[in-house]
């Protein structure tokens, strides 16, 4: 008798987590065939725009001409790769870039930090540059692009410069911001601990401004991208920028449209890039508030 | 020197310039004396300039008049003998658990190695020996109140100061953690002399419970209206001693105090309001 209810209970035990993995798993299956639809749905709204395109310009509803098709761009992009560009290979163009944006966005995320660090926690600081930095913001900074170029010469140097006056504002701004609002708390609670101005700087105001300051790479990146393309636009000897103004000045407008079809699969991947660099650097923050973005 | 109070102020008054330009007086010509090793608890109506005046202690703010002593010396700035633990959540969210309490020894220039030791044995203290290498959002309200207790005993303060620590808590662990207090205080100091508290709170049970002495302050701008003497035997623990008679006179005793000056401040309030 007792060993009839030893087994009953087992068999009921071991029923209960049966079912619950079949449930596990279906619901398992219901995510996975969402995520396969939205790639799927993604992929046929791209096909559907780039077959649209190559049946208008095919059957002459747009110029093909003007418009371009998106066979000719991919004509243009193939050739490039194979036979190279008239500026050289196409890598040695896209390093050229990815050199000068990238330099000038490092060159301009330290600036930014450092100065709107600075000006957040000193007081005098942000009182006496506070204006200047205002004015200088409210110029349309793209214009300096040819300045830089009489000032540093057809070479990366200005393409760098333009790329620094991009990038500097936006992440001065969220530091300065991130500096100013940090919780008065934490930062009371650093001072009882036993924290001079110095450290209360260094391990409370900068850690708690750096979900400003990341917000503001994200963009500040492209703002890079756009410096280096605007500035070689406007006079290089090499670069995608100059591979833009050179397809423009020939009147083929397949090699524009391939350039900057280029230009976004570069953007997308330094993108992802930053994205894992932030994933790791904000481990301590709840994972929602990261997503809610 | 045993004599001298821990804590004296003398006709402290504190006053704030709100952002519309007018002056606020938190504080007015306030008196107060805490003995060495003593727990002293003030009540008082909701925003009535308590949590000023553990600031003026601390050193985090100044008095417009009057003079603050710690110790027979005037405050100049922040004493490194006081603990605070704040009402809200005042721990590093970017630190582990045994990072943050590390934090109080390794800003005051103790080596890493000492520190870590130390964070060690407060974190067993106070039960989260295994929850070290988590971040502040992955424990639970009561654990984070914990931490930041623990982040504040470890620098071994004289003088503690506590604004409405519990208060955001549920009533549960509201109780077990006035135990745990009225614990790591006992077991604070040079054996013979535990710290001296404040503890600020709005909850006239906690107050009595914990305190030796309860400050009744009134309705705002703040200064002391009576003080009583809580005369229940220690070690206490909080749900037992809630049940003594003694407790429930006491009890009467102050809200009748107090309760004049809640009034008070709700009728503002709502004048305000109208």
């Amino acid at each position: 008798m007792p060993l009839e209810t030893a087994s009953g209970t087992a068999s009921a035990v071991a029923g209960r987590p049966a079912a619950a993995t079949t449930r596990t798993e279906a619901r398992e299956r219901a995510a996975r065939n969402r995520r396969l639809g939205v790639y799927g749905a993604r992929i046929g709204v791209l096909l559907a725009f780039l077959g649209l395109w190559e049946l208008c310009a095919r059957t002459n509803v747009i110029d093909p001409f003007n418009f371009s098709q998106p066979s000719r761009i991919w004509d243009q992009i193939w050739q490039w790769v194979s036979h190279g560009t008239a500026q050289g290979s196409l890598g040695e163009q896209i390093g050229y870039t990815l050199y000068e944006a990238l330099t000038g966005w490092v060159l301009g995320v330290i600036g930014g930090v450092l100065l709107g660090i600075a000006l957040g926690r000193i007081r005098f600081l942000a009182d006496v540059f506070g204006p200047y930095i205002k004015v200088l913001n409210a110029i349309p900074r793209i214009v300096l692009a040819p300045i830089f170029l009489i000032w540093f010469g057809l070479g990366p140097a200005s393409k760098v410069a333009s790329a620094v006056v991009l990038v500097f504002f936006p992440v001065f701004f969220n530091a300065f911001q991130g500096a100013r609002e940090v919780d008065r708390n934490l930062v009371a609670n650093a001072r009882v601990l036993g924290a001079d101005n110095r450290k209360v700087t260094l391990q409370v105001v900068i850690p708690a401004a750096t979900t400003w300051i990341f917000t503001s790479l994200h963009v500040s990146f492209g703002f890079a991208l756009i410096g280096a393309i605007v500035g070689e636009y406007i006079g290089a000897t090499k670069g995608l920028g100059l591979m833009v103004a050179a397809a423009q000045g020939t009147f083929n407008a397949a090699g524009v449209y391939a350039a900057m079809t280029i230009l976004a699969v570069v953007a997308l991947v330094t993108e992802g890039l930053l994205t894992y660099a932030e994933k790791k650097l904000f481990r301590w923050k709840p994972a929602d508030a990261g997503d809610g973005r | 020197m045993t004599n001298t109070p821990a804590i004296e102020l003398t006709g402290a008054t504190k006053r704030f310039r709100t952002p519309s330009g007018a002056l606020h007086t938190a504080v007015r010509d306030l008196d107060l004396t805490v003995a060495q090793g003593e727990f002293v608890a003030v009540v008082g109506p909701t925003g009535c300039g308590k949590s000023t005046t553990l600031t003026l202690v601390s050193g985090l703010e100044e008095p417009t008049e009057g003079e603050v002593r710690v110790y027979g010396e005037p405050v100049r700035g922040i004493d490194p003998q006081v603990g605070f633990v704040f009402q809200q959540d005042a721990v590093f969210p970017w630190r582990t658990v045994l990072s943050n309490v590390m934090a109080g020894p390794r800003f005051r220039g103790v080596p890493a190695v000492e520190a870590k030791e130390r964070a060690r044995d407060w974190l067993g203290r106070v039960g989260l020996a295994a929850f070290e290498d988590r971040y502040p959002h992955q424990l639970s309200g009561g654990m984070r109140k914990r931490v930041a207790l623990a982040q504040t005993f470890v620098n071994d303060p004289a003088i503690l100061l506590m604004d409405e620590p519990f208060s955001a808590l549920d009533v549960q662990t509201r109780a077990l953690m006035s135990d745990q207090l009225l614990e790591l205080w006992a077991g604070t100091g040079s054996s013979e002399n535990a710290a001296s508290v404040v503890f600020v709170t709005h909850d006239l049970d906690e107050a009595i419970a914990l305190a030796d002495r309860v400050v009744v302050m009134t309705a705002g701008p703040a200064t002391v209206k009576e003080v009583f003497t809580v005369d229940l035997p220690r070690p206490r623990t909080v749900e037992a001693v809630r049940l003594e008679p003694r407790f429930v006179e006491l009890y009467r005793e102050i809200w009748a105090s107090l309760g004049e000056e809640v009034r008070i401040t709700r009728e503002r309030g709502v004048g305000r309001a109208a």
